[in-house]
C-alpha cells in the first residue's frame, strides 16, 4: 500500500529562473512531483516545458551562476537537498539518484575505455564508503556490463565509445548508473536518438534493472506510447508546471486537461483516422510568461479568472490530480 | 501581434522592421560583451589609443618634437611635470613621441590586414568548398609555404632587396599574414560546405558565386573578425621588431621598436627612454587581446 | 509538362547505390546503401518509405534528389532520366524535385533572414522582377501558417516547428511536383508535428504535389501515406498500401516492426501483430548475410534464407513482398490468411 512513508522524492512547488539578457527566464513555475519507492514516474511533455530543467535540479547540474531559485523545495528523503552542504550532495550524486542522459554519445568521452569510465563512476562513488581496490572494480565493471546484456562484456571492457553502436552506447550509460546500488533513476528520453526497435530493447531493459533492484525511476520523454507502456504514473508538463497527473490507464482514457487532451489528439494511430490538429499557438514567451494559467493563451476556453493567477492541483477524482479552473466544479 | 492579411499593412511593416531590428541586436550584443570586465577594460584601451593616435598632433604637448627638432640642453631628462615620460638622448619629449607613434603602429595593423586578409579569406573558402580536389591542393600547399616564413626574415629580406621604408615592411608582413586566414577560413569553409542549407542552395541551382560568398561566407566571419582584433596587437608587435632593428619608419618619425632600439645602450641610467615605449606596446597588445576575447564572446554564442 | 505513361511521376528501376570506403585483402569494400531497388510512385500521391537506420531509405531520397550518382539502375522523372548528380541536371529537373530535410536546424542557414532564404528560388525559377519577390513570399509565408514580419527573422530565433515550415515554405517556391521529406517532423513535438503534418497534407491537395515520405515512425506513416514500402539493409521488403500494411503485413521484418511501435487505444492494440522480439542489432551495411539480408533476424527462418536472396513477389495486387515464405504464392487469388496470428508459413 502507498502511504506518506514511502515518499522518496518530492518535489515542492519549485520556482526556476535563467538569468538572461533583458531579465530572467522563469521557466519552472511551481513544480510538484513526488516519487515514490519502488514506483515509476513519466514525466511527459514537449520541448522546452521545463522537464531537463526540473531534472537538473534534483542533482542540481544547472549552470552555476545563471539560475536563481525563488521559492521552492526538494525533499529527498525527507530532507530538502536545495540546502544541503556539498559534500552531502556529492554523496547524494554517488549513491542515491543517478542520471541516463538523453545522448549517449555526448555521455561518454570518447578518449577514455569503456572499462575507465566505468571505473571511475565505481571509484568515485565507492569513495564515500570504503576505498576499493582496483581488481574489484574491475570485476566490478564487468558484472555490471553483463547486468545490461552486453555480449562479451569483457571485451567491451576494452573498448572506446566509437567502437559501440548506439544502443550499446545507452546500455554502458545504463551500467554506469546501476553500477552502485541506487534509490533514483532518472532516465532523461533514453533511446530517443536511437532506433525504434532499439529503444524498445533499451526500455525493456530499464523496466527489467527497476523490477529487479526495486529501484525508482523517473522517465522522461515526449511519446505517449512509451510513458504507456513503461510507467505507474504520468506527469504530464506544460510551460514549467505540471498541469496533470494520474495512472496511465486513467490519463489515457479520461484526460481532463486541455493541453493533455490536446496532446493525445495529436498522436498519430497505427489505425488510420488522420492526425487532429494540433494545438493552435505555441509555448509562452518565458521572459514575461502571462500571469495566470500559462496554456491560457493557447485554450478554447476560457475564464476570467485564468489570466489571474497560475491554477493549483487539485484532485478531481482519486489519484487523478488537474491543473485547471474550469475543471472545478 | 498578429498581423493582419492585408498587402498594405505587410508593406508598411516592411519599412520600420529592419532598422529596429539592428538597434536591438545592439543592446544584446552590448550585454554578451560587457558580461565579462576585462573586455571592457580592453575596449577603453583600445579607444584610448586609436583617438590619441588620430587626434595626437593636436592633443601632444610638444607636436614638433616628432620632427626634425633638437634640444640638447633638455636632453635626459627623467620624467618631470613638464616631459611626463622624460626627454630623449636629443631632447625630444617621449611621451609626444610615444602617443605618435601610435600613429604609425595602427596604420601599419590597417594596411597589413587591409593587404592580407582578404586574399587569406578568398582562397581558404574556394579550397574548402573544394575540398579534396586539384583546387584544394595546390592552394593550400600554396598556403603551407607561406605559413613556414617567418615574417621578421622575410621583411629583412625584402628591406635587403629594396628600400627599407614602412611600405616596404607593411608588404612584408601582409605577404606572410594572409595564410593565417586562408587556414582559418578553410577549415571553416570545409565543413560548412557540407551543411544541409548549402546543399539545399545548391540543389536549387544556386551557382558558385552565391554558394561562396552567400551561403558559406557569412558563417566563416566570426573567428575572422576576432583574429583579426588580436592580429592588429601582433602586428604592431611585429612592427616593432622591424622597427627595432631599422626598418619601418625612419626617423625622426617616431616608431615604438625605434625608440626602444635607441634607448638601450642607455639602460640602466636612462632607464625612461626604454620603459615608456615598452610598456606603450605591451599596453597596445593587451588591449586589442582583451578586446578581441569580447569580440569572441559577441560573436560565437550565436543562439538565442 | 510532359505526362508519362502510366500516370507515374517517378520510377525508380533495380537502383544500386554503393559508396567505397577503403580495401582489405578481399578487394575493395563497399557500403551497399541501396541495393537494388525498384519503386515507382504516381502522380499525387504520397509514397511511405520507412525503415531502421542504416536502410538506406535516405540514400535513396537523396540519389532522386541528385545528391549522390546512382552507381547503376535507373531513375526516371517524367518520362527523363535523371540518374545524374544535380549539378549536371537541367534547370527545369531543379525547379521540379524538391526536397525537405530532417533536421531544420541546419536546412536553413543561420546568418540569412527568412528573406534571404526564400528569394533564392524566386531568383533562379522564375522571372520576375525582384519588386514582385516580397509579395510573392508573404503568400507563401501564409500558405504556411507565417506572418509576414517572418520575412525578417532569423532561423535560430525561431523555433523548431517554424523553422520546418520555413524550409516547406522554400521546398514550394519554385513550383515543384515532386517533393522529398526526409524525417521532416522527426525532431520535431508531436503536437507541432500534428500541425505541420496536417499543413502538408492540405497543401499538397492545393498544389498537386506528390510527396515522397520517408520517417521510421510508423503510426505517422499510417496517417500520411497511401502506400507504403519498407526497407531493410538497402532491400525492399514489402510493398503494400497503407491499410493493407497494417492490417495484413506479410513480411516478417513489417511484423517485427509493427509490432514494436508504443501504443496507446485499445483498438491499436488489437491491430498490432503478435509480439516479434527483434534480436541482436542491426547488421552494418557494410557486412551484408549472404542470401536474404534479413535471416539472421527472422523468426521463420528456413535453409534457404541463408542462400538465396529472395524475389520481389506480387503476392496479391498491389502487394509485393521479397521473402522465401511466400514464393509459391504468386499472383494466385488465395483468401487472406490471418498472418498475425499465425506462427508457421502456409504454401
Amino acid at each position: 500500500m502507498k502511504t506518506k512513508e514511502n515518499v522518496l522524492l518530492n518535489i515542492k512547488n519549485l520556482h526556476v529562473w535563467y538569468k538572461v539578457y533583458g531579465g530572467y527566464l522563469k521557466v519552472l513555475n511551481g513544480v510538484h512531483l513526488m516519487v515514490r519507492e519502488g514506483e515509476r514516474v513519466g514525466l511527459v511533455g514537449e520541448a522546452g516545458c521545463g522537464k531537463t530543467t526540473t531534472m537538473k535540479s534534483i542533482l542540481q547540474i544547472l549552470p552555476p551562476g545563471e539560475f536563481h531559485i525563488p521559492q521552492g523545495q526538494i525533499f529527498y528523503k525527507g530532507q530538502d537537498i536545495l540546502k544541503i552542504s556539498f559534500k552531502e550532495l556529492q554523496r547524494l550524486r554517488s549513491r542515491e539518484i543517478a542520471m541516463i542522459f538523453q545522448d549517449p554519445t555526448a555521455a561518454l568521452n570518447p578518449v577514455f575505455t569503456i572499462g575507465n569510465q566505468i571505473g571511475d563512476v565505481i571509484k568515485y562513488s565507492a569513495a564515500f564508503e570504503e576505498n576499493v581496490h582496483k581488481e574489484k572494480i574491475k570485476t566490478l565493471s564487468i558484472k555490471v556490463l553483463k547486468e545490461v546484456y552486453l555480449p562479451d562484456s569483457e571485451r567491451i571492457y576494452l573498448n572506446y565509445p566509437f567502437q559501440l553502436s548506439g544502443g550499446m552506447r545507452q546500455r554502458v550509460c545504463i551500467a554506469m548508473a546501476i553500477s552502485s546500488p541506487r534509490n533514483l533513476l532518472i532516465a532523461d528520453e533514453p533511446g530517443t536518438s536511437l532506433d525504434v526497435t532499439i529503444q524498445d530493447q533499451i526500455m525493456r531493459l530499464l523496466n527489467e534493472i527497476v523490477e529487479k533492484r526495486k529501484t525508482s525511476i523517473i522517465l522522461i520523454t515526449h511519446s505517449l506510447g512509451v510513458a504507456k507502456e513503461m510507467t505507474d504514473r504520468i506527469y504530464v508538463m506544460y510551460a514549467g508546471a505540471i498541469v496533470e497527473t494520474a495512472l496511465p490507464e486513467v490519463l489515457f482514457k479520461n484526460p481532463v486537461h486541455p493541453y493533455t487532451k490536446g496532446l493525445l489528439a495529436s498522436v498519430p494511430k497505427i489505425s488510420g483516422g488522420g492526425i487532429a490538429k494540433g494545438i493552435p499557438g505555441k509555448l509562452p514567451s518565458y521572459l514575461n510568461p502571462p500571469s495566470g494559467c500559462r496554456f491560457q493563451p493557447r485554450c478554447e476556453q476560457e475564464s476570467p479568472i485564468c489570466s489571474e493567477k497560475p491554477p493549483q492541483l487539485f484532485e478531481i477524482e482519486k489519484d487523478h490530480l488537474v491543473a485547471c479552473y474550469l475543471t472545478q466544479r | 501581434m498578429r498581423n493582419s492579411k492585408q498587402l498594405n499593412n505587410s508593406i508598411s511593416i516592411s519599412l520600420v522592421k529592419p532598422k529596429s531590428i539592428f538597434w536591438v541586436n545592439l543592446e544584446k550584443n552590448w550585454y554578451k560583451f560587457s558580461r565579462n570586465r576585462l573586455s571592457i577594460v580592453g575596449l577603453v584601451i583600445v579607444a584610448g589609443i586609436i583617438i590619441s593616435a588620430i587626434f595626437a598632433p593636436w592633443i601632444i604637448p610638444y607636436p614638433e618634437h616628432t620632427g626634425p627638432f633638437v634640444d640638447f640642453e633638455n636632453s635626459m631628462q627623467p620624467p618631470s611635470l613638464q616631459h611626463i615620460f622624460g626627454t630623449d638622448y636629443i631632447g625630444r619629449d617621449i611621451f609626444s613621441r610615444v602617443i605618435f607613434a601610435f600613429r604609425g603602429a595602427l596604420i601599419m595593423a590597417v594596411v597589413v590586414l587591409t593587404l592580407a586578409v582578404p586574399p587569406g579569406i578568398l582562397l581558404g573558402l574556394t579550397a574548402g568548398y573544394f575540398q579534396n580536389t586539384w583546387i584544394d591542393t595546390i592552394i593550400m600547399r600554396i598556403t603551407d609555404v607561406f605559413l613556414g616564413v617567418p615574417p621578421l626574415m622575410l621583411a629583412l629580406a625584402i628591406a635587403a632587396v629594396l628600400e627599407p621604408n614602412l611600405m616596404n615592411s607593411m608588404i612584408a608582413i601582409a605577404l606572410t599574414w594572409w595564410a593565417w586566414y586562408a587556414r582559418l577560413v578553410y577549415g571553416m569553409s570545409s565543413a560548412i560546405s557540407k551543411e544541409y542549407f548549402v546543399i539545399a542552395a545548391e540543389l536549387t541551382g544556386a551557382n558558385k558565386f552565391h554558394i561562396l560568398f552567400r551561403e558559406i561566407l557569412p558563417n566563416c566571419l566570426s573567428p575572422v573578425f576576432t583574429k583579426m582584433a588580436l592580429d592588429v596587437g601582433w602586428v604592431i608587435l611585429i612592427g616593432a621588431s622591424l622597427s627595432f632593428v631599422g626598418l619601418g619608419e625612419q626617423p625622426p618619425i617616431p616608431a615604438l621598436g625605434q625608440m626602444v632600439s635607441d634607448g638601450a645602450i642607455y639602460m640602466p641610467n636612462l632607464w625612461w627612454l626604454i620603459i615608456f615605449p615598452a610598456l606603450a606596446i605591451v599596453l597596445v597588445i593587451l588591449g586589442f587581446n582583451l578586446l578581441g576575447d569580447g569580440i569572441r564572446d559577441v560573436l560565437e554564442a550565436g543562439r538565442d | 509538362m510532359k505526362q508519362a505513361t502510366n500516370n507515374e511521376i517517378l520510377k525508380i528501376e533495380k537502383l544500386k547505390k554503393y559508396f567505397h570506403i577503403g580495401k582489405d585483402k578481399k578487394g575493395p569494400i563497399y557500403v551497399r546503401a541501396v541495393d537494388g531497388v525498384t519503386l515507382s510512385i504516381k502522380y499525387g500521391e504520397t509514397l511511405g518509405l520507412v525503415g531502421e537506420s542504416g536502410s538506406g531509405k535516405s540514400t535513396i531520397a537523396y540519389t532522386v534528389v541528385g545528391m549522390y550518382r546512382p552507381t547503376s539502375g535507373q531513375i526516371m522523372f517524367k518520362g527523363k532520366n535523371i540518374g545524374i548528380e544535380a549539378s549536371r541536371r537541367s534547370l527545369s529537373s531543379k525547379k521540379e524535385i524538391q526536397i525537405v530535410f530532417q533536421d531544420p536546424g541546419s536546412s536553413l542557414n543561420p546568418r540569412q533572414t527568412i528573406e534571404q532564404i526564400l528569394a533564392l528560388p524566386f531568383r533562379i525559377h522564375t522571372q520576375m522582377p525582384k519588386r514582385q519577390f516580397r509579395e510573392k513570399m508573404v503568400e507563401l509565408l501564409e500558405k504556411v501558417e507565417l506572418s509576414p514580419d517572418y520575412l525578417y527573422k532569423s532561423p535560430p530565433s525561431i523555433g523548431g516547428g517554424e523553422k520546418q515550415m520555413v524550409a516547406i515554405a522554400r521546398a514550394m517556391a519554385s513550383n515543384p511536383s515532386l517533393i522529398v521529406l526526409d524525417e521532416p517532423t522527426s525532431a520535431l513535438d508531436v503536437s507541432v508535428q500534428a500541425k505541420i503534418i496536417n499543413k502538408l497534407i492540405d497543401l499538397q491537395k492545393e498544389m498537386h504535389l506528390t510527396y515522397l515520405f520517408i520517417t521510421h515512425d510508423l503510426s505517422l506513416m499510417r496517417n500520411v501515406a497511401n502506400r507504403i514500402a519498407i526497407m531493410y539493409l538497402g532491400k525492399i521488403c514489402e510493398v503494400a498500401d497503407s491499410v493493407t500494411f497494417f492490417e495484413k503485413p506479410l513480411h516478417p521484418y513489417t511484423q517485427m516492426l509493427i509490432s514494436s511501435v508504443p501504443v496507446i487505444t485499445e483498438e491499436e492494440k488489437k491491430l498490432k501483430p503478435k509480439k516479434v522480439i527483434s534480436i541482436g542489432e542491426i547488421p552494418s551495411p557494410v557486412n551484408i548475410p549472404p542470401g536474404c539480408s534479413f535471416h539472421l533476424r527472422c523468426p521463420y527462418k528456413m535453409s534457404l534464407c541463408s542462400k538465396v536472396d529472395p524475389e520481389m513477389i506480387e503476392v496479391f495486387p498491389g502487394h509485393i513482398v521479397r521473402c522465401h515464405l511466400f514464393a509459391k504464392l504468386e499472383n494466385k487469388k488465395q483468401e487472406r490468411s490471418d498472418w498475425c496470428e499465425e506462427e508457421s508459413a502456409i504454401y
